[in-house]
């Protein structure tokens, strides 16, 4: 893994908030993405109308390969076992919903409206997040 | 044309910056949670810098928009109660985060980047979504949306 340059890595960070800030003053709603796949798959109500929703999910892999054409192919290096991607995808796809949003949701919007439910979801998966990773190199990997 | 311009539009900047950030590796997102390893800061500045253009979206339209440019009026969530579904959703959402390396936004913006398991885990992730959406559709009607 390529160490990234702090430069590269608050560029991005703002072309994210600048992406949430324009949905937000553009459509009047919460770039989530949790949500808006839902949405596009027809998975319970949400803010977001389908076609927009489906246009949004359209769009993230296409500014992703523009990135990869243009600027730097990012490396997706995963280490996980078929058991483990389907077990945690089933855990992110039922604990976002349940939970009504993610790292976008309440992370970059929610936290800065400074919601209560945002930052206490915020502050929950990364604490989860960490101990799950804790758990996976250094108690069963250690 | 309202609704598919702002969305494609948008969608297209956050892919980007997903890609351009390296939110979209998963080792990258480990290795920030890894706080007991090489702790690796890189999403700190990542999130830090996504919050910056997000905020002055809410001050602006805070104290100068009635209605978003193509739409008829702000739906942003309003309630502030920590409830249970909220913190055990966020949990359970967490030990997947961390057990691969993937959340939603990468998982679909990551689709086209050559790692076979990013569609395996997209794939579990609708299935997962389709279980609660099974279960609430069951039981009583999904909260408000929140993102």
């Amino acid at each position: 893994m390529d160490l990234m340059t702090p430069f590269l890595a608050i560029s991005g960070g703002l072309l994210i908030g600048t992406a949430a800030a324009l949905f937000l003053l553009l459509s009047g709603r919460v770039a989530g993405v949790s949500g808006m796949i839902a949405a596009a798959a027809r998975m319970g109500p949400s803010g977001t109308p389908r076609s927009q929703a489906t246009a949004f999910l359209v769009g993230l892999p296409i500014g992703a390969a523009s990135i990869a054409l243009l600027v730097r192919t990012p490396e997706v290096i995963v280490t996980s076992s078929v058991p483990l991607l389907i077990g945690a995808g089933l855990l992110v796809g039922f604990g976002t919903r349940l939970g009504n949003g993610c790292t976008s949701g309440h992370g970059v919007c929610g936290m800065a409206r400074l919601s209560p439910r945002s930052l206490a979801a915020t502050a929950t998966f990364m604490a989860s997040g960490a101990a799950a990773v804790f758990i996976l190199r250094h108690v069963i990997g250690g | 044309m309202r609704n598919l311009f702002p969305g494609l539009f948008t969608g297209i900047v956050f892919g980007a910056g997903l890609a351009l950030s390296d939110l979209v590796n998963p080792a990258r997102v480990q290795a920030f949670l890894d706080i007991a390893g090489a702790w690796d800061p890189t999403l700190m500045f990542v999130m830090g810098a996504a919050l910056v253009p997000s905020a002055i979206a809410y001050l602006i339209l805070r104290r100068r928009m009635m209605r978003p440019l193509f739409g008829d009026r702000f739906a942003i969530p309003e309630s502030r109660v920590l409830d249970r579904p909220l913190l055990v959703g966020a949990a359970m959402f967490g030990v997947g985060w961390g057990l691969v390396g993937l959340c939603p936004g990468p998982a679909v913006a990551g689709l086209v980047l050559g790692a076979w398991q990013t569609w395996l885990f997209a794939g579990a992730m609708l299935a997962g979504m389709g279980l609660h959406h099974l279960f609430t559709s069951i039981r009583a009607p999904a909260p408000a949306y929140e993102g």
